[in-house]
C-alpha cells in the first residue's frame, strides 16, 4: 500500500494517479472484458439449460416407467380380482347347472302330479233325471182311464225322486269330497315349485349382480389397458394409500416382533450363553432374532404356497401336489418353532423366578423369595404369546407385498418430483446467471463513468457533425 | 456368492476381535481377621453379597482371609468363576453366600496380619483368571503384622489392578496420634500406585454404589 502511494511525493496525487491508471486500463479492456463476463454466463446458462433439459428427460422417462409399472400392477390386480369373480361365477354356474337336471325332473313330477290331480278334480256332470221319462209317460195317458192308478204311479214316482235325489246328493257329496282331496294334495307340489323358483331366482340374482360387477371391473380393466388418465389417477392414489396402510401394519407387526424378542431373548442365553459376543452384539440376542426372522421367512412360504400372496413366483409355479407339501412342512416348522418359543417363555419365567430369589437372599430379604399365587397367569400368558406371535407374524406377507408392490410407484413419485425440483432449480440457475452477466457487465462500467461519458459526448459530437454535413451538402 | 462369502469373512473377523479383549470382572477380596476386626466380619459378609449381586456370567470372584501367612490358596475362603449360563450364575453365587456365611460363622481370629501376602496372591489369582477388569478390596484396618521370618518387602507389579480399601477402622493409637492413620493410608497408596495400580478408600459401606 505505501509503495503505491508513494511513486509520487504526494499520496494523493499517487491514488488519483493509480486511479486513472486504472481506469484507463479498464476501459481498454472493457470490450474483451464485457465478451468474457458475457461467454461466461450464457455458458453457465447453457449448461444449466442443458442439465435442466437432461433432468427433464430422465424425468419423462421414469414418469413413463412409472406409470408403465403402475398400469402392470393395476392390470395384474385387476386380473386376480376378475380372475376370482369369474371362478365364483363359475362355481355358482356349476352348482345349479349340477342340480338343474334334478331341478328340471323334480319341476316336471311336480307339475305332471298336479296335472294329474287336477284332470280328476274336474267337476262330474250330473246324470240326466231318470223319472222325466216316467213324467211323460204319465202325461201321455187318458184322463178316462183309472185315475185311481194314475194316482199310485205318481205316488210311487215321487217316492223314487227322493230316493233319487238322496242318492244324487250323496254321490255329489263323495265327490266334491274326492276333489277336495285332490287339491289339497296340490299344495305342497306347488310349494315345491315356488320353493324351487325362489331358488333358482335367487341364483339368477346373484349372477346378475356378479355380471354387473364383472361389467365395472372389465370397464376398469379396459382403462387400465388403454392406459387412460382417470385410471392412472386412481392407481397412483390406491398405490399411495396402500403404501401408508401397509407401512402402518408393518409398524405393528414390528411392535410384535420386538415383544417376540424380549419374550426370547433372555432364556436363549441359556442355550448359546449370556456373555459370548458377535460384534457387539450379544449372542443370544442374535440367536433370538434369527429365530423370528425364521418365523416370518416361513410365514411368508406359507403364505406364498397358499397362493395368498405372489412374493415368490417360483413358489407359486410349483406343482399342486409339492405346494401341498411345502404348506405341511412350513407349517410344521413354524408349529415346532411356535412351541419353542412357548418353552423359551416358560423359561423365562423360570429364571426371572430364580434371579430375584437370588438377588433377595443376597439383599439378605428372604420373605421376598415368595412367589405369588397369581403368578401363573403370567406364566401362562407369556406362553400363550410366545406361541400365538409367530402365527399372527406370518400374515405379515400380506401387507409386506402390499408395501413392496406400492414401494415401487411411491419411490417412481418421490423421484419424479425430486427430478422435477432439481430440472426447475437447474433452469433457475441459469437464468441466474446469465442476468447475473447483464449485472456483472454494468457494475463493471460503474468506475468507467468518466471516460464513458466522454466516449457518448464524442460519439454523439461526432454523430451531430455529420448530420450537419450531411445537411449542408 | 462373492458377496455372501465376504459378508461371512467380515462376520468372523468382527468375531474373532471381540475374543481378543475380554470384558469380564474379577475381584478378589481379602478379610482381615486378626484380633479385634474378626468382628467386623459380618459387614464384610454384606460387602460380599452386594458384590456378588454386581457381578455377572464369567466373571471370577474369590474370599480369602488375612492371617499369618497369606500367601496360600488355603487362605482362600470361597471362590468362583460365573458359568455362562444365567441360571447356573445364580447357583454358584448363592453357593458362594452360604460358604461366606459358614466362614464368618466360624472364623477365629489370626494372631499375625500378612496383607502384602494376601495381596499377592490376589494379584497371582486374578492374573491366572486374565480377567478384563481387575479389582482388590481389602476388608482390613492396613495395619500389617508379620510373624518372625516371613520377608514381605516386596513390590506387587499392580498394573491393571485397582485396590480398594474398606472399612479401615481406626485403632485406639490412632485415636491418640491421628498421624499414624494418615501414615498407613499413604504408605500403603504409595506402594499401589508405584507399581501402577489405582488406590481408592471406601469407609462408608452405606455407599458402596461405586465399588465396582
Amino acid at each position: 500500500m505505501s509503495f503505491m502511494l508513494g511513486i509520487t511525493p504526494w499520496p494523493v496525487a499517487s491514488a488519483i494517479l493509480w486511479i486513472i491508471l486504472i481506469v484507463a486500463a479498464l476501459y481498454l479492456v472493457r470490450n474483451t472484458a464485457h465478451n468474457t463476463i458475457k461467454a461466461a454466463a450464457q455458458g453457465l446458462h447453457r449448461s444449466f439449460k442443458v442439465a435442466s433439459k437432461a433432468v427433464t428427460r430422465s424425468e419423462i422417462k421414469l414418469e413413463a416407467r412409472n406409470r408403465d409399472v403402475l398400469l402392470a400392477a393395476g392390470r395384474e390386480a385387476k386380473e386376480r380380482i376378475l380372475e376370482r369373480e369369474f371362478d365364483r361365477i363359475n362355481e355358482t354356474v356349476r352348482k345349479d347347472l349340477a342340480n338343474y337336471s334334478a331341478l328340471h325332473r323334480s319341476l316336471s313330477e311336480s307339475i305332471g302330479r298336479i296335472e294329474k290331480d287336477h284332470q280328476e278334480a274336474v267337476d262330474v256332470p250330473p246324470d240326466p233325471p231318470g223319472w222325466v221319462k216316467a213324467v211323460e209317460a204319465v202325461a201321455k195317458m187318458n184322463a178316462q182311464e183309472d185315475r185311481f192308478s194314475v194316482g199310485n204311479i205318481l205316488s210311487d214316482i215321487h217316492k223314487s225322486l227322493i230316493k233319487a235325489h238322496k242318492e244324487a246328493m250323496n254321490a255329489y257329496h263323495v265327490a266334491s269330497a274326492r276333489r277336495h282331496k285332490l287339491l289339497r294334495h296340490m299344495r305342497p307340489d306347488w310349494r315345491r315349485i315356488q320353493q324351487k323358483l325362489t331358488q333358482v331366482g335367487k341364483s339368477v340374482d346373484s349372477l346378475l349382480s356378479r355380471s354387473v360387477t364383472i361389467d365395472r371391473l372389465m370397464q376398469e380393466y379396459e382403462d387400465i389397458v388403454h392406459g387412460q388418465d382417470r385410471a392412472i389417477s386412481v392407481l397412483s392414489s390406491s398405490s399411495l394409500v396402500n403404501f401408508f396402510v401397509s407401512a402402518f401394519v408393518l409398524c405393528i407387526a414390528i411392535g410384535g416382533a420386538t415383544i417376540n424378542f424380549s419374550l426370547i431373548a433372555r432364556p436363549m442365553a441359556e442355550m448359546v450363553g449370556g456373555t459370548s459376543l458377535i460384534g457387539n452384539f450379544r449372542t443370544a440376542d442374535i440367536a433370538a432374532l434369527v429365530i423370528i426372522l425364521v418365523e416370518i421367512s416361513m410365514g411368508l412360504f406359507l403364505m406364498e404356497s397358499l397362493r395368498i400372496t405372489r412374493l415368490f413366483p417360483v413358489i407359486g409355479a410349483l406343482p399342486d401336489k409339492t405346494r401341498v407339501r411345502m404348506i405341511w412342512i412350513t407349517f410344521t416348522i413354524l408349529f415346532l418353532l411356535a412351541s419353542v418359543e412357548a418353552g423359551l417363555a416358560y423359561m423365562r419365567e423360570v429364571l426371572l423366578h430364580d434371579e430375584l430369589a437370588t438377588s433377595a437372599l443376597l439383599r439378605g430379604d428372604v420373605g421376598a423369595t415368595a412367589t405369588g399365587e397369581y403368578m401363573w397367569i403370567t406364566t401362562a400368558a407369556q406362553m400363550g404369546m410366545g406361541f400365538i406371535l409367530p402365527f399372527a407374524l406370518t400374515f405379515v406377507a400380506i401387507p409386506l407385498e402390499t408395501f413392496v408392490h406400492s414401494l415401487r410407484t411411491v419411490v417412481g413419485l418421490i423421484a419424479i418430483s425430486v427430478l422435477r425440483a432439481l430440472s426447475l432449480m437447474l433452469r433457475l440457475l441459469g437464468n441466474v446467471f446469465l442476468y447475473l452477466g447483464v449485472l456483472l457487465k454494468q457494475v463493471y462500467d460503474i468506475p468507467l463513468f468518466v471516460p464513458l461519458w466522454l466516449e457518448e459526448r464524442m460519439a454523439r459530437n461526432a454523430d451531430d457533425d455529420g448530420l450537419l454535413g450531411r445537411v449542408g451538402r | 456368492m462373492r458377496t455372501g462369502i465376504f459378508a461371512a469373512l467380515c462376520v468372523l473377523l468382527v468375531a474373532c476381535s471381540s475374543e481378543t479383549t475380554p470384558r469380564n470382572t474379577g475381584v478378589y477380596m481379602l478379610l482381615d481377621t486378626s484380633g479385634t476386626y474378626n468382628e467386623e466380619l459380618k459387614k464384610a459378609e454384606q460387602i460380599i453379597r452386594y458384590t456378588l449381586s454386581k457381578l455377572d456370567a464369567t466373571d471370577s470372584f474369590a474370599v480369602a482371609r488375612i492371617d499369618t501367612g497369606s500367601f496360600s490358596e488355603k487362605d482362600i475362603v470361597a471362590k468362583a468363576s460365573f458359568d455362562d449360563r444365567p441360571s447356573a450364575v445364580n447357583r454358584q453365587k448363592r453357593l458362594f453366600a452360604q460358604q461366606v456365611s459358614e466362614f464368618v460363622e466360624t472364623a477365629d481370629p489370626s494372631p499375625y496380619t500378612d496383607i502384602t501376602g494376601g495381596l499377592l496372591q490376589a494379584v497371582e489369582f486374578l492374573n491366572e483368571k486374565g480377567t478384563g477388569n481387575k479389582t482388590i478390596l481389602i476388608f482390613s484396618d492396613l495395619k500389617e503384622d508379620l510373624a518372625a521370618g516371613y520377608i514381605r518387602d516386596i513390590d506387587v507389579e499392580l498394573e491393571g489392578f485397582e485396590v480398594i480399601a474398606l472399612n479401615v477402622t481406626k485403632l485406639r493409637s490412632d485415636n491418640i496420634d491421628p498421624r499414624e492413620y494418615l501414615g498407613r493410608l499413604e504408605e500403603w497408596q504409595g506402594r499401589v500406585e508405584k507399581t501402577g495400580g489405582e488406590w481408592r478408600v471406601i469407609n462408608d459401606l452405606d455407599g458402596l454404589e461405586g465399588l465396582l
